[in-house]
């Protein structure tokens, strides 16, 4: 797995590559903390070349979700999901908790 | 290891199958997934079942790592896999505590954020990504089998 930050004046994007699961999870919630930790509660994650996410991914992201949302201060939406990762987070229920965008520049753009 | 007998009166053909001994670390699921997929991709299953396969049995897996054994770093995991007709079964066997899915929670995936319930989503997704989700327990340790079957 491997993650890549790019800060914008309203948001930042966070693409992650590779595979998130169990092993890598903990990576994964750690680079999302670093975001809020540096008040930034405005976060894009860019899934495009994301090949598989298991429910530890998803808890990083519920997590997230939660810290980012309080106070109103921000949100994290999701861009270009792969279909197969997409199918799991609809049948976890996580696809009404995520805004999701087909291109980075409009998930940049909503914030 | 002590064979468990419900499991091969279900699935006779389980025993004779050399499983799979894979150290019962987090490090280790990728190998656990890359496994289900080759058998599954042999068995002529489409891309889209085999990610729903490895997703179950990375979950499956990581559930046995994280609460049968409780993050003990020497244990280990035995995976035996299998098509048989047009369908392909899992199974798991542990030496661990002995974890029962059913006495997980299905979580409410209709509650808001603040009350989403993070544990519980690994054996959800088990139990609807695959056709059968089958556990059991004895004195010579746990058996997981999951099955699903050819769309």
């Amino acid at each position: 797995m491997e993650i890549t930050t790019q800060e914008f004046k309203h948001c930042d994007l966070i693409a992650v590559k590779g595979r998130v699961d169990s092993a890598t999870a903990p990576q994964f919630a750690k680079a999302l903390e670093k975001a809020t930790d540096n008040g930034r509660f405005k976060l894009a994650i860019d899934m495009s070349e994301l090949e598989y996410m298991s429910s530890a991914g998803f808890r990083a992201l519920l997590a997230t979700q939660r810290n980012c949302k309080r106070y109103n201060r921000g949100e994290v939406v999701l861009v270009r999901v792969p279909d197969r990762i997409r199918e799991a987070l609809e049948l976890a229920g996580f696809t009404e908790l995520f805004k999701t965008f087909d291109d980075p520049v409009g998930a940049v753009g909503s914030f | 290891m002590p064979s468990l007998r419900g499991a091969e009166a279900a699935y006779p053909f389980l025993i004779n199958m050399p499983a799979n001994i894979f150290p019962a670390r987090f490090e280790f699921l990728d190998e656990i997934r890359e496994m289900v997929a080759e058998v599954a991709r042999v068995g002529g299953f489409s891309e889209k079942a085999i990610y729903s396969l490895q997703l179950a049995a990375d979950e499956a897996a990581s559930n046995i790592i994280e609460h049968a054994y409780e993050g003990e770093s020497d244990a280990s995991l035995y995976v035996t896999c299998d098509v048989k007709g047009d369908e392909i079964v899992i199974a798991m066997r542990d030496t661990g505590k002995s974890f029962n899915p059913k006495s997980v929670k299905e979580p409410d995936l209709k509650a808001d954020l603040s009350e989403r319930q993070i544990g519980g989503l690994g054996v959800y997704l088990m139990r609807k990504l695959m056709d059968s989700v089958h556990y059991e327990s004895t004195r010579a340790g746990n058996l997981l089998t999951m099955t699903k079957r050819k769309e």
